[in-house]
């Protein structure tokens, strides 16, 4: 068997999960290495696997790259407005209780200008997944520092780096209430694509934070030079603390090599959800 | 009219939809009921005064008859909330006040664009800011029409009174699933905090309409969210019923998908603004007492029409050839009409009193070359029966 | 922050008997935007950037020569690609060539 057999070229264009996507919009807008592809993907497969009828999921995204996921999933998807998917998200899943909806957002998108909607949808323990894609920066803008922007990471909004302390997201996630907490990154495919299946499965409010490589805009101002360069960081300092029990020292320093980015599935607690 | 017995509506009755029956309610229940009655499924609001009432009336009504009353974190959030539960099928609603109204402006735009279906009661207090909250004002007119930013189509209500703070937000409710847009019940202080007589129908004299769904099952053929019909209004999907739509505020195409191009962005927006603009006729509402004969035409909406009315009986008591022309729907605006009565030839002149500066004003003087009277206030109070008298005598 | 770990490496008693899928790998060669995550990270290092060129300029994966028979069907290429441009099947028990050849 030669390499040319081995690999089945244009013969087969469609991918296996492509029923769970609007494949006809691909390849999608988004840039060469950044990680919301794989977060794409990874939700797709977790529809497939979740053992829910594939009509009663919906996603729901905001404003920004990470807003596009809604575009191409093949379920019905709601592309909203800058920092409004959670509240958008809560009428849906309040109207409709045996819906499953997924908001997919982004650090900025959720935190910052939806930051309110975020610790109130916690608070009430919305029946929602919440998926943050962090990639440090506001990427569809073109590189402007936000709410996770690490210390000194350096942004066209923050050329001399920026100065505010980043939140740390499962902290603020478990101390607002989420019943489900995991951070993880593009790398951690398998975890990631469990913590959502069991997200999935949880009534409540879970939140999973995956680190996902932004080269075009967040890399290109910190000396990353490709998704894979950003990717290798989290593979050599990427620490696995599942059940951790203080999750107040997990801040993420993308630049200081000796400190560790901790991983893991931290929280996952009973507690009602919300009109239940 | 027969005399029945007011009921007490302290105690609404746990479970009914529909009070039937004659009430003496304030303004703001009113409307809660009209929108209990017109199948309210989902309630999201935020407390403000004048309009709290409508919220607190939900809460303890909505519940026993099934439907969900959520208390969210500010106005974005409760704007953003009944328009994701419009998606997923339900009949949706909100009540605020002019700071929340502006906080709503952002996800009104999405509304449109998304043609979402739902109804906004906006009980308007002195402004502009934090203003004089607990007392009139009449100022957020021009807000309702051009707030969110772009061109899109609405529909407003003005009621002026309990009775119609009912029977508008029923009908706003039909209007906003016929069109596929927000619909708003412009209320004002006065009329929100005002007691009458309220008579509610019988639940099948509210002649409710349901939405225009798909004609074709789920896997027959791809859904289009946004393929309009002869009349411009697309039939709609909601989440859950497995046609796995897509809807997005960045202009689309018939499916839903990002279309990126002059051309789609051209023929979308004119399409949200001409379902309204062209249907105009249809929609409008006004009402007239004494306009045929007259020469001085009063035009005032909510609470202004009735100190409008009773100047109006006066000045007639006096031998003044006056009318009254009241607007029930702001927007659209019933320009039609307006033009056909200064065509007739009677009228000299218009009077507008309004508890804003001018902003009604500016559609009478678009219409007409005629004198157009002003007599505003700033808020808080609102014109009274002797001046509006005083500038029809002179 | 890392223990050093000593180097013993433990075999399974059933070592023999382990059965070790063999995959095939299937690219859709447009999609592909040359991200180099499958080339990376797979265990196997079964794939290689093609000579080639598709429609938007990008180099995609190949098999290299003679990784023929090295994937494992693990399908971490498949997972991580951000646009789905990339998986694999499992292949073990096709034993004629012709259904070999043509899966996918």
């Amino acid at each position: 068997m030669s390499a040319t057999e081995q690999t089945i070229q244009p013969a087969a264009n469609i991918h296996p999960i492509d029923r769970l996507l609007r494949a006809d919009r691909l390849p999608h807008i988004l840039c060469a290495g950044c990680g919301i592809g794989t977060v794409i993907h990874g939700y797709a497969n977790s529809i497939a696997a979740s053992g829910i009828d594939e009509n009663n999921h919906v996603c729901v995204s905001g404003i920004g790259c990470s807003g596009r996921a809604a575009g191409y999933v093949n379920v019905d998807s709601y592309h909203t407005t800058h920092g409004r998917a959670l509240p958008f998200a809560l009428g849906i899943a309040v109207h409709k209780p045996e819906l499953n909806v997924t908001v997919i957002s982004g650090d900025g998108d959720l935190t910052a200008i939806g930051g309110n909607h975020f610790i109130h949808a916690a608070r009430r323990n919305v029946n929602l997944n919440v998926i943050c894609i962090n990639n440090f920066n506001y990427g569809m803008t073109g590189g402007q520092v936000g709410p996770t922007t690490p210390i000194g990471a350096k942004g066209t909004t923050a050329p001399f780096g920026a100065v505010e302390r980043p939140f740390n997201l499962p902290y603020l996630a478990k101390a607002t209430g989420a019943i489900f907490v995991a951070r993880w990154t593009i790398l951690h495919v398998r975890e990631f694509h469990e913590a959502l299946v069991r997200s999935m499965q949880k009534p409540g409010f879970c939140f999973i934070e995956i680190l996902a490589p932004c080269p075009t805009s967040f890399g290109k101002s910190n000396k990353i030079g490709d998704g894979l360069h950003e990717v290798e960081i989290y593979r050599e300092r990427c620490q696995v603390q599942n059940g951790a029990p203080h999750l107040n020292d997990f801040d993420i320093d993308l630049l200081d090599e000796s400190k560790p980015i901790v991983v893991g599935n931290f929280v996952d607690v009973e507690r009602d959800a919300f009109m239940e | 009219m027969a005399a029945s017995p007011a009921k007490n509506t302290s105690a609404p009755e746990a479970g009914t939809r529909v009070l039937t029956g004659d009430h003496f309610m304030l303004g703001d229940h009113a409307c809660a009921e009209g929108a209990i009655a017109a199948g309210l499924d989902f309630f999201g609001g935020y407390p403000i005064t004048p309009s709290t009432e409508i919220a607190e009336r939900v809460a303890r009504r909505l519940p026993a008859l099934g439907g969900k009353f959520v208390q969210m974190e500010d106005e974005l959030g409760s704007i953003a909330a009944i328009i994701g539960a419009s998606a997923a099928g339900a009949r949706s609603f909100t009540a605020t006040s002019g700071p929340g109204f502006s906080l709503m402006m952002e996800n009104i735009g999405l509304a449109a664009m998304m043609e979402l279906p739902c109804v906004i009661a906006d009980v308007q207090r002195a402004s502009p800011s934090t203003g004089l909250p607990t007392m009139v004002g009449q100022s957020d007119i021009l807000q309702a029409r051009w707030g969110s930013h772009g061109d899109y189509g609405i529909i407003a209500y003005c009621p002026a009174s309990p009775q119609e703070c009912f029977d508008l937000t029923v009908r706003a409710f039909n209007d906003a699933d016929r069109y596929r847009v927000p619909v708003f019940i412009l209320m004002d202080e006065i009329v929100g905090h005002m007691t009458e007589r309220v008579r509610i129908p019988e639940p099948e004299d509210l002649h409710l309409i349901g939405r225009k769904g798909p004609r074709h099952a789920p896997d027959a053929e791809p859904f289009l969210s946004f393929a309009p019909d002869e009349d411009m209004i697309p039939p709609i999907a909601h989440a859950g019923e497995g046609y796995r739509v897509h809807m997005t505020g960045l202009t689309h195409d018939e499916r839903g998908y990002p279309a990126m191009t002059a051309e789609v962005h051209n023929s979308l927006v004119n399409r949200l603004v001409d379902k309204i603009r062209l249907n105009a006729d249809d929609i409008a509402m006004y009402e007239e007492v004494d306009t045929e004969d007259a020469d001085t035409i009063v035009v005032a909406f909510g609470c202004t029409a009735r100190s409008a009315r009773h100047a109006v009986a006066q000045a007639r008591d006096e031998g003044l050839k006056c009318g009254l022309l009241r607007p029930i729907t702001v927007w659209p605006f019933p320009e039609t009409r307006i033009r056909e009565i200064i065509e007739v030839g009677n009228v000299k002149r218009f009077i507008v009193p309004e508890v804003n500066l001018g902003q009604l004003r500016r559609e009478i003087e678009r219409l007409t070359h005629l004198p157009v009277k002003r007599l505003n206030h700033a808020g808080g109070a609102m014109p009274s029966p002797d001046e509006i008298l005083e500038l029809i005598r002179t | 922050m890392t223990k050093s770990v000593p180097h013993v490496v433990r075999e399974p008693i059933d070592l023999p008997q382990a059965q070790v899928p063999l995959g095939r790998v299937h690219v859709i060669v447009e999609r592909c935007k040359q991200c180099n995550f499958c080339i990376k990270y797979c265990p196997t290092e079964v794939l290689e950037y093609s000579e080639d060129i598709n429609a938007k300029g990008y180099h995609y994966p190949i098999v290299a020569d003679g990784k023929e028979f090295a994937c494992v069907n693990c399908r971490f290429c498949d997972l991580i690609c951000p646009e789905l441009a990339i998986y694999t099947t499992d292949i073990s028990d096709a034993d004629d060539t012709a259904e070999a050849s043509d899966g996918g």
